[in-house]
């Protein structure tokens, strides 16, 4: 199946089974690895990335769901050489330990700033269901509200 | 001895028997500028194996271990960078190769003596074993890396540097040496005040004479430990572009699936490959002893069409375990409860139970390879490098001189990427081999992963104890199955009978080292078991504990700051209630406090757990406060929700849906205080781990008087009789 999207602002024209995921487009044919794999069942959100601004997991979304459409990854998160604030609130709050969830959990976070600017703690806990194994939940919650706060770095 | 070899190093290291540590300085210099690094060594400034000082005043530091999220390779150039007087923000770190060179499996045994690594343990006999051996391995596990490269490799490596970077500028200068000082990556002359920096003098202190016994700084006089600089891997793990072993590409590669062997130790018996063979991609379904994988153009085809395969395994003759099965062996072995004193006035009784758990690392296991001829290149995340390779060159019979390892960021680690566990690198190099030359990276499923691990180990744990009439303890008893060790079983209260028997129940899962190893089972049974018996005497835990430890210094500080920390005592609402657990693992003592809340329907939530935690010192606080918050977050998920179930002889669960994961709603705000006792370091990736259930399940206990003795906790009702 021929397929249309854009990627980060760049726009890509693929011939691949309509069935084959989202997420191993990005990995394998456009080489961005930055998104991961993690379960393959939508349950970790290793693979979360933003279709048309709103998070999705991709590692179970048929890429003929993204066609014609825009796909932000975490490659493509920074504007101008500016991190975006989710991922500035992220380095200030040191949250990454391993490091492999975050993507998908920085572009979930996206994704739900988008949405709802100024989370409660409850929306964040409904809107952030990712996995992450080595625990930095309480981190996370803490950047998220700096970066909805919109200072992004602490001092 | 003016040349020292690695081969007359290692003569000298064993002949001298105790005499490891200077041997590991000796090794640590002496040879990596000799015969180690050759060319361009002194052109870059080399001045130890590890520390590089380049002409622009960039000192980088090779990390002989791999970084998991555990903050190592920041703690560690930390540790090189106080010694050598470096500017940290000129300090870069780069891991090490796994080449012998940088093996620091020597460095581990020198810290030793009152220390033997748990992770390794397992196949290997310490008395017997030499130095020689331990060339093999580069590991990163049992919480050693700063205790032990840290403290014995990266500051005696730091402190040598700058003294030769001093000799060299007191050279340059013509002046004594006593008259220049180092300082932000600049030597000075005092009396002068000529000074140059790191770089400018780099290529003439890499001729200098190499000190045998370097002066270390005194505590007092740190300026970079104990603080909390920025941790050196976390930009790259925001903006996408951290390189994991999942990540890797090399032209022309392909990619494999694979399906294992249900039970483990099975066998492939059968597998029509003909409809799969037809499907798009699909290049070779290639049959191992144990596994068929088909490897395709994209790992989706190839997973597609593994899908399409009904292949045959045979069970080993072990499709008749199960859960139930190996835990009434646990119990037949276990018989009887302990004896106890029969002048007590009250006997405790209790059993524990811990099941199976699997690692599930956010990233599953992932080995890329080309093989060609008697040579291979292999691409992995592993916490041992060296030890990947010697398994790649045995799968393939071939030496290990002729395999390249490269190891990329871990996509976490916890035990599972130990040596001994690298059955991903053992079966990636045999399909590579199929393939040969074409390289080829097989990934894991998540079903792969959580269905053939090295488990943490079930065990089932029968304790007995005794209070006189005063209700003060005069036994405290356990026989236990699954393994311990001293470590594991140690409960430092003063009690005048304390035994810990193992009872031998053998099974056929396939165990590993999981994140605390044997403590994660043992801290729940013994901290558990403590805590019914203040209950049974009629005393507060907290003080029940702390009137037992008198003699131990160390852990009723820390028992008391948590305590202190948690406002234990104050008054809380109904359904809510404080655990208090204590234990000391990997040379750290960690007291947690864990405040729950359990509603009528019996929907427990997890409000808060303070840390106190004595390791001794701290190199990076925030990123040490980040394993022990880390560590309790884990160990929460595990006593919360995790367990693998055996059936017909293999792994019931699959994925996350049904070996489920605590989310950021679950999480409870984590409290840590580290206690400065000033013992020797301790490590700190795992201490937190082992405290954190029985602190639940006494929290539980405290709120409604339910005691767990069964994790996961999942398993009791905790609904309001």
């Amino acid at each position: 199946m021929a397929i249309a999207m854009t990627v980060n602002g760049k726009e890509h024209a693929l011939d691949v089974e309509p069935e084959m995921p989202l997420l191993w487009v990005l990995r394998e044919a456009l080489g961005l690895t930055g998104t991961k794999f993690g379960c393959g069942i939508s349950a970790c959100g290793s693979c979360t990335v933003l279709l048309d601004g709103r998070a999705v997991r991709s590692c179970t979304l048929p890429i003929s769901a993204a066609n014609g459409r825009n796909v932000t990854t975490i490659e493509g998160l920074a504007q101008d050489g500016t991190l975006h604030r989710v991922q500035q609130a992220w380095v200030a709050h040191q949250v990454p330990q391993c490091g492999y969830c975050q993507s998908g959990v920085i572009m979930a976070v996206a994704g739900l700033l988008a949405q709802t600017p100024k989370p409660t703690d409850d929306e964040i806990d409904a809107g952030i269901t990712n996995i992450c194994r080595c625990g930095t939940f309480a981190r996370m919650r803490a950047a998220i509200h700096d970066a909805a706060e919109g200072e992004g770095v602490r001092s | 001895m003016k040349k020292w070899t690695r081969r007359t190093f290692i003569g000298a290291g064993t002949v001298a028997g105790g005499g490891f540590l200077l041997g590991v300085a000796g090794f640590t210099f002496a040879p990596s500028r000799y015969s180690l690094v050759s060319g361009d060594a002194a052109e870059k400034g080399q001045l130890t194996t590890w520390i590089t000082v380049t002409p622009d005043n960039i000192v980088t530091i090779l990390i002989p271990h791999c970084e998991m999220g555990q903050g190592t390779h920041t703690a560690l150039a930390m540790m090189a960078a106080e010694e050598l007087e470096a500017d940290w923000s000129l300090v870069r770190v780069q891991e090490a190769p796994a080449l012998d060179a940088y093996a620091n499996g020597y460095i581990i045994r020198a810290a030793g003596g009152n220390y033997v690594p748990a992770v390794l343990a397992r196949g290997v006999d310490y008395g017997t074993y030499k130095l020689a051996e331990w060339f093999g391995f580069q590991v990163t596990g049992g919480s050693t890396a700063v205790r032990s490269t840290g403290e014995y490799g990266m500051r005696v490596a730091g402190a040598a540097a700058k003294e030769m970077l001093l000799a060299a500028a007191a050279r340059q200068w013509n002046v004594s040496v006593s008259e220049c000082t180092a300082k932000g990556s600049r030597v000075t002359h005092t009396t002068s005040g000529r000074g140059a920096t790191f770089g400018e003098l780099a290529r003439l202190a890499a001729t200098q004479r190499v000190p045998t016994s370097p002066a270390l700084k005194s505590p007092d006089s740190f300026t970079i430990r104990r603080t909390s600089p920025t941790r050196l891997d976390i930009p790259s793990k925001v903006d996408g572009s951290a390189t994991y072993a999942i990540d890797f590409v090399t032209p022309g590669m392909l990619y494999a699936a694979l399906e294992i062997a249900p039970v483990y130790g099975g066998k492939l018996v059968s597998v029509d490959t003909t409809p799969a063979e037809a499907m798009p991609g699909v290049k070779k379904i290639v049959r191992l002893e144990e596994a068929v994988a088909v490897v395709a153009d994209s790992f989706w085809r190839a997973r597609r069409a593994l899908a399409s395969l009904k292949p045959e395994f045979s069970d080993a003759g072990h499709g008749d375990v199960s859960t139930a099965s190996i835990f009434a062996a646990f119990d037949k072995a276990l018989g009887a409860p302990p004896e106890v004193p029969n002048h007590a006035a009250t006997v405790v009784t209790a059993d524990y139970r811990a099941p199976f758990l699997a690692h599930a690392t956010m990233s599953p296991m992932v080995c890329t390879a080309k093989v060609e001829g008697d040579r291979a290149e292999v691409w992995t995340g592993v916490q041992d490098p060296l030890n990947a390779r010697s398994v790649a060159a045995k799968a393939l019979g071939i030496p290990a001189a002729n395999v390249h390892v490269t190891n990329f960021l871990l996509g976490a680690g916890f035990g599972r990427g130990l040596p001994f566990n690298f059955d991903y690198v053992d079966l990636g190099v045999r399909v590579a081999k199929a393939m040969s030359p074409i390289p080829v990276k097989t990934i894991w499923t998540r079903e792969n992963d959580i269905q053939h691990d090295y488990y943490r180990g079930a065990a089932l744990s029968r304790h007995a104890g005794a209070l006189d009439a005063n209700g003060l303890p005069l036994a405290a008893h356990s026989n236990y199955t699954g393994g311990g060790n001293g470590e594991a079983v140690f409960m430092p209260y003063a009690i005048a009978a304390k035994t810990a028997k193992e009872k031998k129940a053998a099974h056929p899962i396939r165990l590993g080292q999981w994140r605390s190893v044997l403590n994660s089972q043992h801290g729940f049974f013994k901290e558990s078991f403590i805590d019914e018996m203040a209950h049974a005497a009629g005393k507060d835990p907290f003080e029940f504990r702390r009137g037992l430890l008198g003699d131990q210094p160390r852990f009723k500080t820390a028992l008391e700051k948590a305590a202190v920390m948690s406002n234990w005592g104050a008054a809380l609402p109904p359904g809510e209630g404080r655990g208090i657990a204590i234990c000391e693992s990997f040379g750290t003592i960690v007291a947690e406090v864990a405040h729950v809340a359990v509603s009528p329907e019996g929907r427990l939530k997890v409000l808060n757990v303070y840390a106190a935690v004595d390791c001794g010192d701290v190199i990076n606080v925030d990123s040490a406060t980040a394993q022990v918050e880390g560590g309790i977050v884990f160990a929460l998920s595990a006593a919360l929700l995790s367990e693998i179930t055996i059936k017909e002889g293999r792994v019931v669960e699959k994925n996350f849906r049904d070996y489920p994961m605590i989310h950021l709603a679950d999480a409870p705000k984590v409290t840590t205080a580290f206690l400065r006792s000033g013992a020797p370091l301790g490590g700190l990736g795992e201490p937190g781990v082992p405290p954190l259930a029985p602190a639940l399940v006494n929290a539980i206990h405290a709120a409604t008087g339910i005691r767990v003795r069964e994790l996961p906790i999942k398993n009791t009702s905790l609904r309001k009789a």
